[in-house]
């Protein structure tokens, strides 16, 4: 008997995963590109010190479609991360590690983030 | 635990240094630390950002005059980059497995971080003192 091609686990491409497992990844994914999003943080506040004119440029690439796409994921990737971030400090205190409890906190986190995102988009535009 | 070949190294000698670096603690504490004070700075900093966006350099300059915003930014910024910091040495080292690659990503991103950091904040000074 041939012990050799047997499936590895957790076996990715075969297995689904659960929605808390998709959250956990999301929080990592989402930490990733806010660490790039700070880069545009950091744009906007220089390009204000050093003046009018490079305060302009900023504004219009924001104000541009693709600024406009990258703000949006920006802003969702921002309210997830707090959202579930704070998931994750009740988590760090013994809370909330039961199996119906992680399914509720997943539904909070995602509904939280959406409703965050929409309502700071409908104070800006 | 003895050793059958003769060595001047004592046993606790030879068990030091294989362990744990023991900064895994302050890691997990100053991410969560971080993380704490990002949760109130964060709120403040979209609310920031909702009131700038319809305006120009001028109500720039005027918010980040008041000191109270100017100090509050300057907490985000310097939080926020340290939070991020921290938080990709962990994605690093859980998936560059190679030595070389993953110390020389780690200081690249912390080069990166804390320099951005330095840089948004000498900015946000520089409109705070008005120059």
């Amino acid at each position: 008997m041939s012990t050799q091609n047997r499936p590895l686990s957790p076996h990715l491409q075969v297995y689904r995963l659960p929605l808390t497992a998709l959250m956990s990844i999301t929080h990592r994914m989402t930490g990733v590109g806010l660490t790039f999003g700070t880069l545009l943080l950091a744009w906007w506040v220089t390009a204000a010190a050093y003046g009018q004119a490079e305060y302009a440029q900023v504004q219009a690439f924001l104000g541009s479609w693709i600024g406009l796409i990258l703000l949006l994921g920006f802003s969702f990737a921002l309210f997830f991360h707090l959202c579930n971030g704070i998931r994750h400090l009740f988590w760090d205190f013994g809370q909330y590690f039961e199996l119906h409890e992680t399914r509720r906190a997943d539904i909070f986190v995602l509904i939280g983030a959406a409703a965050l995102t929409a309502a700071t988009w409908v104070m800006v535009l | 635990m003895t050793s059958n070949s003769p060595s001047l190294r004592s046993a606790l000698g030879h068990a030091r240094g294989l362990g744990s670096a023991k900064e895994g603690t302050n890691h997990w504490w100053l991410q969560r630390l971080t993380a704490i004070a990002l949760v109130p700075l964060t709120m403040w900093l979209v609310a920031s950002v909702i009131a700038l966006s319809g305006f120009g350099h001028e109500a720039f300059v005027v918010w980040f005059g008041r000191p109270i915003n100017a100090t509050l930014m300057i907490l985000f910024l310097g939080v926020a980059f340290h939070h991020a910091q921290l938080g990709m040495q962990v994605v690093i080292e859980d998936y560059v497995s190679q030595h070389g690659s993953r110390t020389a990503l780690n200081v690249l991103v912390k080069f990166v971080c804390y320099g951005l950091a330095t840089l948004s904040i000498v900015s946000i000074l520089t409109i705070a003192f008005g120059a």
